[in-house]
């Protein structure tokens, strides 16, 4: 992406809150599909199905994992542009 | 026996021959690999020259993590405990979100050779260093226990060598790649083992599901979600006594489950041996791309496991259940205790079960007809089956009755898996000595050869503690090695986190923080688990006022590492607050690593 070159410092700050901001948004998911639905709600959820599984169980067995892979993807790839965006790319 | 007699029965065994051949190749391939990646110089023993590209970085971290644990004990583990095995399949994977988003890339820009260098910079303090090497020497050490117990297993049942030569063959094999190649030697090794054990896993995995859905599901993962085994299961459960394979919190009250799956989590994000294998690769964008590769390739593994765990139950169940009992025989009489009676055994539809027989001989499956029916009875109440965890991965193949080079293959597998996280831990544990206590106390003007040198030798040192540990384990592999993830939890995950994001944590902060989470977790584990760990029954006169009670809220002692992380991260914050910020290098270092360019 091509921005007018800002001031080092500045873009080194504003990558890191824009950093922060997208790690958590991710955590936050990551903590409620693993110890939420995966745990603490899984009794509840297994009321409804998937396939021919009780769906709490599924995603504490399988779906959870998934969704590990897919935010660690989401994360390299957004890192990425942010690190472009902001000029702070090694 | 020896090698000779070994050999003449493996014309008896099928499999035997196979499984000489899967072990001989494979075992040259690593000592191969070892020859042509040996080191000179510190940068390579310890980083391996940080040249590993993200992908092969991503398969070695999988093979480092996937233990004997992982690979011997997970399916088995959640095959027993139902919907609660999804504790280990989270606990073991959602740490790598952690991982990649709040410390390796990080750590990569850091770019120093161990934990304890990062921990003792960032404080600025030896003392910080030592505490840090000393956990990670800890943690690492009660970790390879359970992977040499697995080496010995693997070999004891599949070659029938006693389980101290096997673990003795294992220690050799460790020893000459990771002694000549230090981590250079051990990430390729570890990226071989990675594809045996992945095969090993998923080709008995795939042949099951296909075999009890009637071919309609080759693929594990899709049998496991589209088949009706789940409702099958469910049946047999429940007309045996049992509660529903799918019914939640049947091992544990939901607050464990929650503990131990947040300290499985926090764990694996703080174990030293994964975290270093970021320090080898080329950039911080590596590291963060490793981090996918490692957890995809992971997911693999993980994904088919509970599927494994789930059909290998109902065909345990369904075979077992009500065979005939064809003849017995009492062997090891002599000792006056009147031996042990081994069962030949017919399944209920009248096939003979020669699988039951093989595995009586290793002591981890043993039967008792109780009731003199005539038949094995697995219902609930009348325990006339006692299944080891450990066996249920290993003899899946020959329960669903594979050909004899998938049973060979799959000890391979488990060897595979079982030496390429030893080899990463021992790396850690010779790193811990050599780098962080010795050259840093000792001998810090120490030459570059000296340095080097002095690392393989502790290697060796820790091989040999880890070959002891082995063949006196410390209880069952998978428990022992949950302990361990409690401990890392309650240490560097939060000195490491907040080194990173909180600026203002300072060296009073951290080491009081580590210092009190690790004390709290060790000491509520050892004592309620000392019995287990130690191999002792409770009932010796001196020890017993020592025994305690699930004492804090009845959190298991596999889950009070998350409180113990808790208490961490409420020390280090409140003492960091009450005392000065750290000083101005130390500042710039945080500002520093935390953005790549």
């Amino acid at each position: 992406m091509e921005t007018e070159p800002k001031k080092s410092d500045e873009a080194r700050a504003a990558f890191w809150s824009a950093n922060k901001r997208l790690i958590s948004i991710l955590l936050i998911i990551w903590l409620l599909i693993s110890l939420g639905c995966g745990v603490w709600w899984v009794d509840w959820l297994n009321q409804f199905t998937i396939g021919s599984l009780p769906l709490g169980f599924w995603i504490a067995q399988q779906g959870s994992i998934y969704t590990f892979v897919i935010l660690i993807l989401i994360y390299a790839i957004c890192t990425d542009r942010l690190e472009r965006k902001y000029g702070v790319a090694e | 026996m020896n090698l000779a007699t070994a050999l003449f029965e493996a014309v008896a065994d099928p499999s035997r021959p196979w499984t000489f051949a899967f072990i001989g190749i494979t075992f040259g391939a690593y000592l191969l690999i070892g020859w042509r990646s040996r080191v000179r110089e510190t940068r390579g023993f310890y980083v391996a020259g940080q040249g590993v590209p993200a992908i092969a970085n991503g398969a070695a971290t999988a093979a480092d993590w996937m233990s004997a644990a992982s690979f011997i004990g997970m399916a088995g583990l959640i095959s027993v405990k139902g919907s609660d095995g999804a504790m280990y399949l989270m606990g073991w994977t959602g740490g790598y979100v952690l991982l990649a988003l709040l410390l390796a890339p990080y750590l990569r820009k850091f770019g120093q050779y161990t934990v304890p260098d990062f921990v003792g910079t960032r404080y600025a303090s030896s003392s910080a260093r030592i505490v840090a090497a000393c956990c990670a020497i800890f943690v690492s050490l009660t970790y390879v226990a359970g992977q040499m117990k697995g080496v010995g297993v693997v070999f004891s049942r599949f070659l029938e060598v006693p389980l101290e030569i096997g673990v003795v063959i294992g220690m050799f094999i460790v020893a000459f790649f990771a002694v000549l190649g230090g981590m250079k030697g051990i990430t390729w090794t570890q990226v071989m083992q990675y594809f045996v054990l992945i095969v090993a896993f998923l080709i008995p995995a795939f042949a099951i599901a296909r075999i009890l859905t009637d071919g309609n599901h080759s693929v594990p993962q899709s049998a496991f979600l589209f088949s009706d085994l789940a409702e099958r299961l469910n049946q047999i459960q429940i007309d045996l006594g049992f509660d529903e394979y799918t019914q939640p919190f049947t091992s544990d009250t939901r607050l464990n489950v929650f503990c131990i799956t947040a300290a499985l989590m926090f764990g694996t994000a703080g174990l030293p041996h994964v975290i270093v294998r970021f320090y080898t690769v080329p950039s911080v964008r590596a590291a963060r791309w490793s981090a996918f590769w490692a957890l995809l390739f992971i997911a693999i593994l993980y994904t088919a496991a509970p599927a494994v765990g789930m059909f290998a139950r109902y065909n345990l169940l369904n075979s077992l259940h009500e065979a005939k009992i064809v003849e017995t025989e009492v062997v090891d009489a002599s000792g006056g205790d009147g031996g042990r009676t081994l069962y030949r055994l017919e399944s209920p539809k009248g096939e003979a079960l020669d699988w039951a027989y093989n595995w009586q001989a290793t002591g981890l499956l043993s039967f008792e007809d109780l009731d003199e029916s005539g038949t094995i009875s697995l219902a609930k109440t009348s325990a006339e089956a006692t299944i080891d965890k450990d066996i249920i991965v290993l003899s899946t193949p020959e329960v669903a009755g594979l050909p004899a080079w998938v049973i060979a293959l799959v000890a391979a597998g488990g060897l595979a898996a079982a030496l390429s996280t030893a080899a990463g831990l021992l790396l850690v544990i010779s790193s811990s000595m050599a780098h962080d206590l010795y050259v840093q106390f000792v001998d810090p003007e120490a030459s570059e050869e000296k340095k080097v040198m002095v690392g393989r030798l502790m290697i060796v040192l820790a091989i040999c503690v880890a070959g002891w540990f082995g063949i006196n384990p410390p209880g069952f592999v998978a428990e022992t090695v949950a302990f361990a993830f409690g401990l890392a939890a309650a240490s560097f995950f939060p000195a490491i986190l907040l080194g990173i994001f909180d600026a203002r944590t300072n060296r009073q902060g951290a080491v009081s923080g580590m210092v009190v989470g690790i004390a709290f977790t060790a000491f509520y584990i050892l004592g309620n688990q000392w019995d287990t760990i130690f191999s002792v029954t409770r009932d010796v006169e001196f020890v017993r006022p020592w025994y305690m009670t699930r004492w804090f809220f009845e959190i298991s002692p596999q889950g009070i590492g998350t409180v113990g992380m808790l208490l961490n991260f409420l020390v280090t914050v409140t003492v960091s607050r009450l005392t000065p910020p750290p000083p101005a290098e130390v500042r710039q270092l945080v500002e520093d690593i935390r953005v790549a360019g």
